[in-house]
């Protein structure tokens, strides 16, 4: 297995989660793509770090660094999604622009 | 080395199945009306990255994925989802934006700046075989890497509490 | 830089004259300089503290003077006993450096005849009218100050007359003439007083300019402003001053004119008796008057060597001639008693001026010390009856010998003694006058003639308008609306005290018999080629004394008698005579009217309108330029150029911020569009540039 392949992907998957975050209207469904970016770069990471292939296996520790900051997020996220909801009874991101100039 | 060495090897073939696969589901979690629909694509292409792991070795990592991931952010997402929508189904309100080629733009500028960038980087070189142990994991997490890994124990600390903290009614 | 070295070094040998005297003597020679330092002293403590003392600050005054009185009687009795010419002096700085050495400025005292009799004069003098002062100055509300510049001026007169160098001698000088301003001006409310005080001021400054001209003239030629050095190379023949003498003659005798009052400088001592009477009587009768007298008997060695300034007394005698005559006359016709006393005093001062430009400066020295105490006398028993009826003018007198017999019998004396009736003071030394007068041992010829004449007539004047005086004062019916009284004791004992003075005070210098004053004058470093009669000239006694005894007679058989008002009573309206003296020979008019009101007038005007249109339109008129100057730079420079430079950058500014706040939608999406865009851009960017 070349290590390419799997940067590869990882990049598709990545750019298709850019496509989510910046087309979708849904709050939820924006965290949801934001959720298939951070996967993409798991998979760049576990690749880089069995390409290197130290002893310390860092690759796989930050991506599990990575895991549990985007658990930590997604919580953290929906509750705020939630809090809007309740405010607005909409999870319209279009609605969300009171930093407007 | 060719397409055609590269796809000889057994392990290419497994990888390129999965990888369809996800990617298939990536694609449909990002355009797909239903929101619950696009929570379980997600879940698709969470369990193909698992997959991968465990062809790289990193068994740990696959399975707290299965855990973690699949487990419970995306049981998360759908409790999310309930409560942002009295029923579920399709949403009678639009989930896209109309003018969606900006978005294509910079999608297709990233994919292509990144596989550009990391083609002329690693070319072909290949990925040693190798499994990495839990254990040396273990070792690796709490020795060398203990720090941080207090620090993101207190960040999902933080993340805990700020969840409570938003969650609960304004005391009136 | 004072440098306390030099001792005792410039004292000249005279022939049998102490000049660095032991013993007791020589403590009250070398202490003299407590005599000028001690009212000085007290001028200081007056101003500090007088006001807080139980009589304000009059116990300092008369202290000081009666320290000066006791000390200069001592000094007196000392001089007697052995002469003493004695000099100190201290060295104060140095002008250039000609020749190694510059002019020397130092300060010093000199302690020979000439100085005691000055000192005892002073001392005198001033003691009674000090002690007078203080009951007449009584309720003035200046009455410290006044004791304060009484004694500037005591202190003043003193360092002049112990002064050996001739700078000091300057310095004394000045300091009576501020103090004379200060006095004479007392009462300056009044305008009049003011004007007075300044005229007197002026004039004496005027003269002054000759005073000083000797002054530098002398000193640069002889190379030291000591009087010794000068008066040495007179008695060794140095010819340089002998070149320049004559000049410094003249121009040291035009500075004693002003102080002195001889014509025409005798313009202020009338006007000057606007001050308090005890600064008419001490300043303006005995002492200040007399430094002009004292300056030029100092000096006489220059003006009797021949080849120096011996032609200089032949203007000296003539002028002192006229004054003493033409004065008298304006005494004729005055209401006021003071201004009658004041033109008399212009007179005798013409005699001692008559008497120093004979060469006899033994007589004229004499006289000054005789007319000091009958004219103070005189003086402040006209303040007494000024007092009493609260007027100056004769015409508001009249009888007054009733009320105040102190007063009456002291001034009789006074105007006796004045009047030359022997054997009063002022027989003997008008006498000598006279004597020098007729013998004119310098060979003054025809100038010497009519001015004895002048003297005998002036003689005949002045028993004449003494006599007036008397009569219209103390005799007749009180014309006056006041009520006339004797005054209080502190003011009619000094008039005793004088008045014994002045009938002993002749005696000193009888010829033939006692000349005690003379001795005493002549011994001095320089011998001054004096002449003075061996024995009593009985003609010239005997024409003076018969001028004098006409004049009282005239003056009974036209004043006796009493009128109903005063103006038929002054019986002297001698018409075309009459009102030229009034008017008091027209100088103060020709002054007037040809110095004062064209320099008031056209030349202050032109002067007032260089300042104005010229020096003023220069500063004013860089003044509007710098205003232009600037109101160009701040409306073109600064708001058309810089300022616009800065509100276009502020207006860009903001334009530019209008435009790009666009930005800021408030969608999350576009602005994370636009981070993944830009860090797209970013990493393409690196690709291709490294």
């Amino acid at each position: 297995m070349i290590v390419n392949q799997f940067l590869v992907l990882a990049a598709l998957l990545f750019s298709i989660g850019i496509y989510g975050v910046l087309a979708r209207r849904n709050a939820v469904l924006v965290l949801l793509s934001i959720e298939l970016m951070l996967a993409a770069v798991n998979i760049n990471l576990v690749a880089f770090g069995s390409y290197i292939g130290d002893v310390f296996a860092s690759g796989q520790v930050f991506a599990l660094f990575v895991i549990t900051v985007a658990a930590a997020e997604v919580g953290i996220g929906l509750g705020i999604i939630v809090l809007i909801f309740r405010n607005r009874s909409s999870a319209n991101v279009d609605e969300l622009d009171l930093m407007k100039w | 080395m060719g397409f055609s060495d590269w796809i000889s090897k057994a392990g290419n073939i497994v990888f390129l199945v999965i990888s369809v696969l996800m990617v298939g589901a990536a694609v449909l979690v990002v355009t797909v009306r239903n929101l619950v629909h696009a929570a379980l694509m997600l879940v698709a292409a969470l369990a193909g990255s698992a997959a991968l792991f465990i062809m790289l070795g990193a068994e740990f990592v696959a399975w707290t994925v299965v855990l973690i991931y699949i487990g419970a952010v995306i049981v998360l997402f759908l409790f999310g989802i309930m409560i942002t929508r009295a029923p579920t189904g399709n949403d009678p309100v639009r989930l896209d934006h109309k003018r969606r080629w900006p978005a294509v733009l910079v999608a297709a500028a990233t994919f292509g700046t990144i596989v550009t960038a990391t083609t002329l980087a690693f070319g072909a070189k290949e990925i040693p075989e190798g499994v990495v142990r839990t254990d040396v994991l273990g070792d690796s997490l709490f020795g060398r890497y203990v720090i941080p890994f207090e620090v993101v124990s207190f960040v999902l600390l933080a993340a805990l509490i700020g969840g409570i903290v938003l969650a609960r009614k304004d005391p009136e | 830089m004072v440098s306390l070295a030099t001792l005792a070094a410039a004292i000249e040998v005279g022939v049998g004259v102490e000049t660095d005297p032991r013993g007791f003597v020589g403590v009250l020679v070398h202490g003299a300089w407590l005599i000028p330092v001690l009212p000085l002293v007290a001028m200081v403590l007056i101003i500090a503290v007088g006001k807080r003392l139980p009589a304000r600050g009059w116990e300092l005054a008369e202290a000081a003077m009666a320290f000066v009185a006791v000390y200069s009687v001592a000094l007196l009795v000392a001089n007697w006993i052995d002469p003493i010419a004695y000099e100190q002096h201290v060295e104060l700085s140095q002008i250039g450096s000609v020749g190694g050495a510059g002019l020397v400025v130092e300060w010093g005292w000199v302690v020979d005849g000439l100085s005691i009799l000055m000192f005892t004069v002073v001392g005198i003098v001033g003691f009674f009218v000090f002690t007078y002062a203080k009951g007449y100055m009584e309720g003035d509300e200046r009455f410290t100050f006044f004791f304060s510049a009484f004694c500037l001026f005591a202190g003043g007169m003193l360092v002049l007359v112990a002064a050996p160098n001739l700078v000091q001698f300057i310095v004394g000088w000045e300091m009576v003439g501020v103090a004379s301003y200060l006095l004479i001006g007392h009462w300056w409310e009044d305008h009049a007083n003011n004007a007075a005080a300044i005229k007197a001021f002026i004039t004496n400054k005027i003269a002054d300019i000759g005073l000083i001209v000797g002054v530098i003239i002398a000193g640069a030629t002889v190379g030291s402003f000591r009087i010794t050095n000068v008066l040495d190379a007179v008695e060794g023949a140095d010819s340089a001053l002998a070149d320049v003498a004559f000049w410094v003659g003249l121009a040291l005798f035009i500075g004693a004119m002003g102080k002195s009052a001889q014509m025409p400088f005798h313009v202020w001592l009338p006007d000057a008796m606007a001050g308090p009477t005890p600064v008419s009587s001490l300043m303006h009768a005995a002492t200040m008057v007399t430094a002009g007298v004292y300056l030029l008997g100092r000096m006489m060695p220059l003006y009797n060597t021949a080849g120096f300034a011996d032609d200089v007394k032949l203007i000296i005698v003539l002028v002192g001639g006229f004054t003493l005559f033409f004065a008298g006359l304006l005494a004729l016709v005055q209401d006021d008693i003071k201004k009658v006393l004041a033109y008399s005093t212009v007179s005798q001062l013409g005699y001692m001026t008559a008497a120093m430009g004979a060469g006899a400066y033994t007589a004229g020295l004499f006289h000054l010390f005789t007319h000091a105490f009958f004219k103070g006398l005189l003086f402040l028993a006209a303040g007494s009856m000024i007092h009493a009826v609260r007027s100056n003018n004769m015409s508001d007198m009249g009888g007054l010998r009733r009320q105040m017999p102190y007063t009456f019998w002291t001034f009789l004396i006074g105007s006796l003694a004045l009047a030359g009736i022997v054997p009063l003071a002022g027989f003997w030394s008008k006498d000598e006058i006279l004597a020098s007068l007729s013998e004119d041992a310098f060979g003054l010829g025809a100038a010497a003639d009519l001015v004895l004449v002048l003297a005998i007539a002036g003689a005949f004047v002045t028993a004449f308008y003494m006599a007036r005086a008397v009569y219209l004062s103390f005799f007749g019916s009180y014309k006056g609306k006041a009520e006339p009284h004797e005054s209080p004791a502190v003011m009619t004992y000094p008039l005793v005290g004088l008045a014994a003075f002045s009938v002993i005070a002749g005696w000193v210098n009888v010829p033939g018999a006692f000349t005690a004053f003379t001795d005493w004058l002549g011994a001095r470093a320089h011998a001054a080629l004096d002449h003075h009669a061996a024995t009593l000239d009985l003609g010239v006694a005997a024409a003076g004394t018969l001028a004098a005894l006409i004049g009282i007679g005239a003056g009974t058989a036209l004043f006796r008698r009493d009128a109903a008002t005063q103006a038929q009573r002054d019986r002297l309206r001698v018409p075309l005579l009459y009102p030229v003296l009034r008017r008091k020979y027209y100088f103060d008019d020709l002054y007037m009217h040809g110095l004062v009101n064209p320099i008031k007038g056209p030349v202050a005007r032109a002067v007032n309108w260089t300042n104005d249109v010229i020096i003023d339109g220069v500063v004013n008129g860089a003044g509007a330029l710098a205003r232009q100057l600037s109101r160009l730079v701040y409306a073109g420079l600064d708001q058309l150029g810089i300022d616009r430079i800065f509100n276009a950058a502020a207006a860009a500014t903001g334009e530019a911020g209008s435009a790009l706040r666009r930005v800021q939608t408030g969608k999350v999406q576009q602005y994370a569009g636009a981070l993944f865009a830009g860090a797209v851009l970013l990493v393409v960017g690196f690709l291709i540039f490294s």
